[in-house]
């Protein structure tokens, strides 16, 4: 069973026509990426797993998201139980005025958790797992803006483990880094596949060979290739693609 | 280990996986011929489909790597070097199934004293030696090692050398086993093969660990370059 199904998505903003009946059904445990050049809905598509996209005004959808079998889009589905499964990490790192320990412990107090044992036990695992631990055990009261932009990072992805979602969107997360920083998010990424189903919006074509299992490459708000990122990256069928991705765009 | 390593070291173990088979190929060869023994011949022959798949394989693994993790430096040369081991190993492996054909095309008056004159069984058990001490090299990155077999090959080239004389010789006085002779006489050429895709091999080990290139030198200033 697919973890995330989506048939013949079109969106429009207002007029303007940003996705073009998408259909990609993604497998649990699998990170996936999303290429194509700037404007091309790859973004836009990433922001309607959690229905990001709700909150721009104009916006029209069609077509059914499923997951976890259930359509997203139906009446009556409850956005922040939507928004507990599917977690997600932005470009640029967004940790709160806040100190490291309550930036990860935030997600489960708006929840409504209290149980102070429980909240520090997820906070300590989430940092855990994104190998943040041994840097910040030892300053978890002091404010999350005295780490470097890698290690927010870090603590941004921790921030939406906690809440212990099966989903974890990734928009463009590693953009805003150094190589070291991208290379051990990547890294983070590729071990949090085994319990998460991952997607992630990229322009760094490498880090997409890296990082995911499947690619998707978008293009005018059109999915040109959807497949596994080995046969994307070796012998894409789609030319369109291959020029994208050997750089000969346009 | 990072996602690259993961990937490299599942190629080296495949690389290590290829190279054993191949190794095996030579020693049954060996064995059949020095036995005569059809049934182990028509195995080596067989199994030969089981190298030529594992260097598709290997090729592909290769492809994906370049592909999908854009290497640099060390971990470059080290998907470039298997990429050649894995061609010089897939021919070795031709090797020993054009050996294990003559094996299995021999009749029984072949006169065995011909493997005698013409040391070519001495020279193969010597290529064998140079094929695993070149594997271990790679097991255990030890360049050291590599180097040994540019020495060893002498061995090969001095009976790959001598082979034409023997072998007219035995000619002369045995016109009867022409064939046979002409046989052994392909083999002594084709074990001088095995001695240089063993050497080349010896080189892209010590080009991927020391970024030494070693191709096109003398034996001596292979040895000055250590």
């Amino acid at each position: 069973m697919y973890k995330i199904e989506s048939k013949d998505i079109h969106l429009h903003y207002g007029d303007f026509h940003a996705l073009k009946g998408i259909n990609i059904n993604i497998e649990p445990n699998t990170v996936t990426a999303l290429i194509g050049p700037s404007g091309c809905g790859k973004s836009t598509y990433l922001r309607l797993l959690n229905r990001m996209n709700d909150l721009i005004d104009d916006v029209k959808i069609k077509g059914e998201i499923i997951i976890d079998g259930e359509n997203i889009y139906s009446k009556g589905v409850n956005v922040d139980s939507l928004r507990k499964k599917v977690g997600m990490v932005f470009q640029k790192p967004n940790p709160f005025p806040k100190t490291i320990f309550e930036n990860v412990a935030y997600g489960l107090r708006v929840n409504g958790i209290s149980d102070k044992n429980y909240i520090e036990e997820r906070v300590e695992t989430s940092i855990r797992q994104v190998v943040l631990w041994e840097e910040v055990k030892d300053k978890l009261k002091k404010s999350a803006f005295e780490l470097s932009g890698g290690q927010q990072q870090r603590l941004c992805i921790a921030r939406a483990l906690a809440i212990q979602p099966s989903i974890i969107l990734m928009d463009e997360p590693t953009s805003a880094l150094d190589p070291i920083s991208t290379a051990k998010i990547e890294e983070l990424i590729y071990e949090l596949k085994n319990q998460y189903t991952i997607v992630i919006v990229t322009h760094n074509m490498q880090q997409a060979g890296r990082v995911s299992d499947h690619t998707a490459f978008f293009y005018l708000g059109e999915l040109i290739e959807y497949g596994a990122t080995k046969d994307i990256f070796t012998n894409p069928k789609i030319e369109q693609t291959q020029n994208y991705i050997t750089g000969r765009f346009g | 280990m990072s996602h690259l390593d993961t990937e490299l070291q599942i190629l080296k173990s495949e690389t290590i996986e290829m190279w054993t088979l191949v190794n095996s190929q030579l020693a049954k060869g060996k064995q059949s011929l020095l036995t005569l023994d059809k049934d182990l011949a028509r195995e080596v022959i067989m199994t030969e489909k089981r190298v030529n798949a594992n260097e598709l394989k290997l090729d592909r693994d290769c492809e994906n790597i370049f592909a999908l993790f854009t290497p640099v430096a060390i971990d470059l040369r080290f998907v470039l070097a298997v990429l050649k081991i894995n061609s010089n190993l897939e021919r070795t492996g031709d090797i020993a199934e054009g050996i294990a054909k003559f094996v299995l095309h021999v009749d029984d008056q072949f006169d065995r004293n011909l493997l005698q004159i013409t040391r070519v069984i001495e020279m193969y058990e010597a290529a064998n030696n140079m094929m695993k001490d070149v594997l271990q090299a790679f097991e255990h990155e030890d360049t050291a090692l590599a180097r040994k077999v540019f020495q060893m090959d002498e061995l090969l080239d001095e009976i790959n050398l001598k082979a034409n004389t023997v072998i007219a010789d035995y000619i002369r006085s045995n016109s009867e086993n022409i064939e046979a002779a002409l046989y052994v006489l392909s083999i002594i050429r084709k074990l001088e093969r095995v001695g240089d895709q063993t050497k080349n091999m010896a080189e892209e080990l010590i080009f991927y660990i020391e970024a030494k290139v070693l191709k096109h030198r003398t034996r001596k200033e292979k040895e000055k370059e250590a």
